[in-house]
Parts: structure tokens; C-alpha cells; sequence
């Protein structure tokens, strides 16, 4: 079998071992993404020779006996979002077209700590506002199972790379869905840790009060490992938790459910969810039920209020947070002519440097945050984020896990969205109560929509500090389906 | 009745720093129009007596000992600057008239 197609965990061990080493497996790799890049544009930056000297690093780390990680020596693709002193950072925007950053984010300095190889920076909708990826400045990614499809958003590269065997592992980031709404829909595992889990220092923020950095991969066990291997208690990040990480690995290698208590949520079906998807969804229920989990219906009566209260708080958060992007001490200047003043400078950059959806998100904001318009706007989304997490919290008195759809429907085509934003929102429908109430869950795949041959996520939600739940489940449905299809379900994807 | 006029978007437009053209004015003000009556929908939620939530978990101020340690050298925290000049950041003029 191909490096390429091996698991991170697999490959950790290899490495390991001596059987092979970092710089082979990286080269695998590299000339992976040099045969499929073409069509699934995956990444915004790929330099061969740095991931070469990060891999050579890593082996005589590991000639020097170092203890390193389970995943020492695995290559992966990071999210252009997080911040990486070797490689450019733009975040999708032209605003930053170019920008080296001077530090580390912390999960990029931890990842490299733990001897992971840096395979490039993944595409993203701008600033991470999207659900395609078609807000990228730099052009859309390809679903790597129909690359006239979009991969999800935000972090669509991110999931594409993983899916297209050009990474075994990425990073990401879930504001809204931005990591489970493009796993489910590239047919990969995309976990949104509890919030304030995963540190966000030196991650570009887009709305820092939901922003989540999590991780992709082609298995439940792998996404745990990487999980594990970046969180923690991070000081550089005033929202971190000071708390033991939950025990995500123990509980990816376990997969039990018998027993478990599975509430399916009621208001996450109906009008505007694709046949295909809500028949694989039942038949995954039936899954969890075979194995032994006690599965009900709950209703959770605010989350139809979730998607208006999150287009009110996140472009509030954003419209403050973009401010930062002032033409002055770093990205992009325009007409600076020595006649214009910085105010006219400024207003020109941003002009010239954003793209639609953030120049729409960041005057949506603006209005919400407005004398006059803030209590019927931003206060009263804030008061429907407090019922959010109230209806989790009743929720959580009756069941374990949540389950629902990860998204409505499978991967929509490239362009057919794009001038609809409402349209373009509700791919986000079932996943934005999680980011509203800071709890954990994740997306695994659970088959193929019968009406387009698309995958289909299964999101499963667990209550904050939970995460090593989400896991567990996830492992147990990835097991029992493996078993059915006689593979994962990536090995029925057409070749590239 | 639209829920946002052409000049109001005209004024955000000026808020947000963003040098919008007349036809982005024009293309932005239908759909913000869209989005903000979407939106509203929040309006229908009874929570008169509920409390607002800027954050997802209960947190407190978090404060750490005031001890000098390493951060950016000048140049380092100049690498992306658009213009420098001696060591600074070099911004274009910040008054209304020359002095």
C-alpha cells in the first residue's frame, strides 16, 4: 500500500520504527500533491524544500533518541488561518497576500514541537466566513469525489487535501461548522473541540467568541491523536481552559456505545434536507441501536433561532475584529500618493483587499452593533444564545450525545450559491448551535446520498468538556459501518 | 418596506472604512436587505427576562504575574509593515490639513 494511503497513526508507527522515515514519507506525499493539485487546488502554499528540512529535522530528532509523539515524522496541511513563521499566512484575503508572519500559532509551534512536517498552507473562505470555499481570494477547491462540487467551508482545503490522500492530517478552524459542514461533505472526520479546548493564539480571528481550531483526518482514531497532540492550557489565550484535555485517544481506540444514551435532535429534519441524507441518518440510528446505545427523540425548541442569532453575533464579532486591518503595520496599502490621509488610505485597502462576503459580514455587524438597532439585533441574539445552551443543558439531563445530520444536504456545485448568501448560509443550519453554546462535536461519515453518490456526515454533539464522547461514538459508528461497506468509505471514491 | 435603505448602507459603508463604488452600494443594499429580514427573525423569541450571552462558557478575568519575557524585536515586528521609516511604522498623514 501507498504512503499516501496509510493512517497518521500507521505511519507514526513506521516511523517510528525505522521502517521508514519522515523525509520518504513527506516525499510520498509532495509528489501526491504535485499529481492531483491541478484539479483539487487544495493548497494556497506548497514549498517543497522547507516540508524536505522539517522532515530531515524530525528523522535526526529521532536518530538522537528524542521522545517525540505518536505522530512524529506524519506530514500534514494547515488551514491558511494559523499563523506559521516558515511558510505565508493570508487567511484567503489579498489583504494579506504575501504576509510572513513573525510567530507561531500555538498549535503550529506545539505540532512542530511534537514532530509533525508542515506539507503547506490549505484554501479557506476569506477570513473564514463561507461554507464553500468560493470566498477564497486565491479561487474555489474541488471535492475531490466531483471536483465541479465545492469541498465545504470554511476550511474546504483543509478537508479536500485530507480526502484527496494529499495529507493524512490538517488542521482547521469551526466558527459556525467550518470544520464538520466540509468533512461531511468531502466523506472525512472533522472534530469542533469544546470551545476554548484548542488554543486560538495565532489564529487569524474571525469571531473570537466562536472560533474553534480542530483537526481533519481520514479516521476517528487519527483526528483524536492530533486532538491530543495540540491542546492543552495554552497562557498566550485568555478564553483557554485550564483543565485536563479529555480523554479523546482512550476513547477513539474503545468505541463502546452499549448503554449510551443518544438523543436524536427533533428540529433538525423536514423541508430543505436531501432524501439522501436523512435516509443514511436513520440508518445510522439503527447502527447505534444494534450496538447497544438507548437512542430518543429530543427537542431542543431555540436551535430554529440559531442561524439568525449567529448571522447577528459572528458579523458583530468580525466587524470588530477586521478593524485590526488598517493598512498601517502590516498587508496590503493602496493609494498612499502622499496627498491622501490615512483614513482615505485605509477605507481604499479595504476596498481593494476585501472580498464580497467579508465587506457584507463586516456592514452586517456594523449595523447590529449600531446606536439604535443594537437591543432588537445584538442583544437579542445574545439572549437567544443563552436559550441555546440552555435547551443543551436540558438536553444533556436526558441523553449523553446529541446526533443530527451534519448538513442539510451533500456538496452543492461550485457557483451555484455563491450570489445567494441565505442560500449559502444554510449549509451551517445544524451545526451553529454547538458554536453558540462553546460545546463539543464532531462529523463522521456515514455513507452516500443514493440520489448523487455524495457522502453524508453524522454530527454528534456532546456537552462541553465531553469531547472524548463525540470519539467514542464516532469510532463505534466508523467501526460498525466498516464492517458493512467492506472499507472506509473513501475507498469508493472515484480516482482523481 | 425594505429593512435597510441604499444610504444607510452608505453610512455603514463609511463606518467600516470600505471605499464602495455606486454599483457595490447598490448590489450590497438589496442583499443586506435579504439578510437583515432574515435575521430579524430573532424578534420572535420571547426573552424578555433572559439574560444575554457574550460568551459560550462562564468565564472569569484571567490575570497572569507581570513579568518581563521575550517578545518581537523591532524588526521583527516591522517584517510586514507596508512602509517603515527609522524603525517605525511609517502611515500616512493622520490630520485633516498640513501644518
Amino acid at each position: 500500500m501507498s504512503l499516501t494511503r496509510k493512517s497518521a497513526a500507521e505511519l507514526g508507527r513506521l516511523i517510528a520504527s525505522g521502517e521508514t522515515s519522515a523525509v520518504e514519507v513527506a516525499q510520498a506525499h509532495l509528489d501526491r500533491i504535485t499529481s492531483v493539485e491541478p484539479k483539487v487546488k487544495a493548497f494556497l502554499h506548497v514549498d517543497a524544500e522547507t516540508t524536505l528540512r522539517q522532515a530531515r529535522e524530525v528523522d535526526d530528532r529521532i536518530a538522537r533518541g528524542e521522545a517525540l509523539g505518536p505522530l512524529a515524522g506524519v506530514p500534514i496541511a494547515h488551514k491558511d488561518v494559523f499563523t506559521t513563521v516558515d511558510m505565508p499566512t493570508t487567511a484567503g484575503s489579498r489583504i494579506l497576500a504575501g504576509w510572513r508572519p513573525p510567530y507561531d500559532a500555538t498549535i503550529t509551534r506545539r505540532l512542530r514541537e511534537a514532530g509533525l512536517v508542515f506539507l503547506g498552507k490549505a484554501n479557506m473562505d476569506e477570513f473564514a466566513m463561507g461554507s464553500s470555499t468560493e470566498n477564497s481570494a486565491y479561487g474555489p477547491t474541488g471535492n475531490p469525489w466531483d471536483v465541479s462540487r465545492v469541498a465545504g467551508g470554511s476550511s474546504g482545503g483543509s478537508a479536500a487535501a485530507v480526502a484527496a490522500y494529499e495529507a493524512p492530517l490538517s488542521t482547521g478552524t469551526d466558527t459556525g461548522g467550518s470544520i464538520r459542514q466540509p468533512a461531511a461533505v468531502t466523506g472525512i472526520v472533522g472534530m469542533k473541540p469544546t470551545y476554548g479546548g484548542s488554543s486560538r493564539y495565532g489564529v487569524i480571528a474571525f469571531a473570537s467568541s466562536l472560533d474553534t481550531p480542530g483537526p481533519f483526518a481520514r479516521n476517528v482514531l487519527d483526528a483524536a491523536l492530533l486532538h491530543e497532540a495540540f491542546s492543552g492550557h495554552d497562557p498566550y489565550d485568555a478564553t483557554s481552559i485550564d483543565a485536563p484535555v479529555p480523554p479523546v485517544v482512550e476513547a477513539a481506540r474503545q468505541g463502546d456505545v452499549a448503554g449510551l444514551r443518544v438523543g436524536v435532535v427533533k428540529e433538525f429534519g423536514g423541508e430543505g434536507y436531501q432524501p439522501g441524507v436523512v435516509a443514511r441518518f436513520h440508518e445510522t440510528v439503527e447502527v447505534l441501536e444494534s450496538l447497544g446505545a438507548k437512542v430518543v427523540e429530543v427537542s431542543c425548541p431555540s436551535f430554529g433561532y440559531a442561524l439568525p442569532a449567529y448571522y447577528l453575533i459572528a458579523p458583530s464579532e468580525c466587524s470588530s475584529n477586521l478593524a485590526r486591518f488598517d493598512a498601517m503595520r502590516y498587508g496590503m496599502r493602496v493609494g498612499d500618493d502622499g496627498t491622501r490621509s490615512a483614513e482615505e488610505v485605509m477605507a481604499l485597502t479595504r476596498a481593494a483587499g476585501f472580498g464580497p462576503e467579508v465587506k457584507r459580514r463586516i456592514m452586517l455587524g456594523t449595523y447590529a452593533l449600531s446606536s439604535g438597532y443594537y437591543d432588537a439585533y445584538y442583544g437579542q441574539a445574545q439572549k437567544v444564545r443563552t436559550l441555546i445552551a440552555r435547551d443543551f443543558e436540558a438536553a444533556f439531563h436526558q441523553v449523553d450525545v446529541l446526533i443530527s445530520p451534519t448538513t442539510p444536504t451533500t456538496a452543492f456545485p461550485i457557483g451555484e450559491r455563491v450570489d445567494d448568501p441565505m442560500a449559502m448560509y444554510l449549509a451551517d443550519l445544524c451545526t451553529i448551535p454547538t458554536n453558540l453554546a462553546g460545546n463539543a462535536a464532531i462529523s463522521v461519515p456515514c455513507g452516500l446520498a443514493d440520489e448523487d453518490g455524495l457522502p453524508v456526515g453524522l454530527q454528534i454533539m456532546a456537552p462541553v468538556l465531553g469531547d472524548d464522547r463525540c470519539y467514542r461514538v464516532g469510532a463505534a459508528v466508523e467501526r460498525a459501518l466498516a464492517e458493512r461497506w467492506g472499507g472506509d468509505l473513501l475507498s469508493k471514491a472515484p480516482a482523481l | 418596506m425594505s429593512a435597510i435603505t441604499r444610504d444607510e448602507v452608505a453610512h455603514l459603508a463609511r463606518l467600516s472604512r470600505l471605499a464602495l463604488s455606486d454599483d457595490e452600494l447598490d448590489h450590497y443594499a438589496t442583499q443586506l436587505d435579504d439578510i437583515i429580514a432574515a435575521v430579524a427573525r430573532v424578534a420572535e423569541v420571547a426573552a424578555q427576562d433572559v439574560p444575554p450571552s457574550s460568551h459560550a462558557l462562564p468565564l472569569a478575568n484571567v490575570f497572569r504575574a507581570d513579568e518581563v519575557r521575550s517578545s518581537l524585536t523591532p524588526q521583527q515586528a516591522l517584517s510586514g509593515a507596508p512602509a517603515v521609516e527609522d524603525d517605525r511604522f511609517r502611515v500616512p498623514r493622520i490630520l485633516g490639513e498640513e501644518a
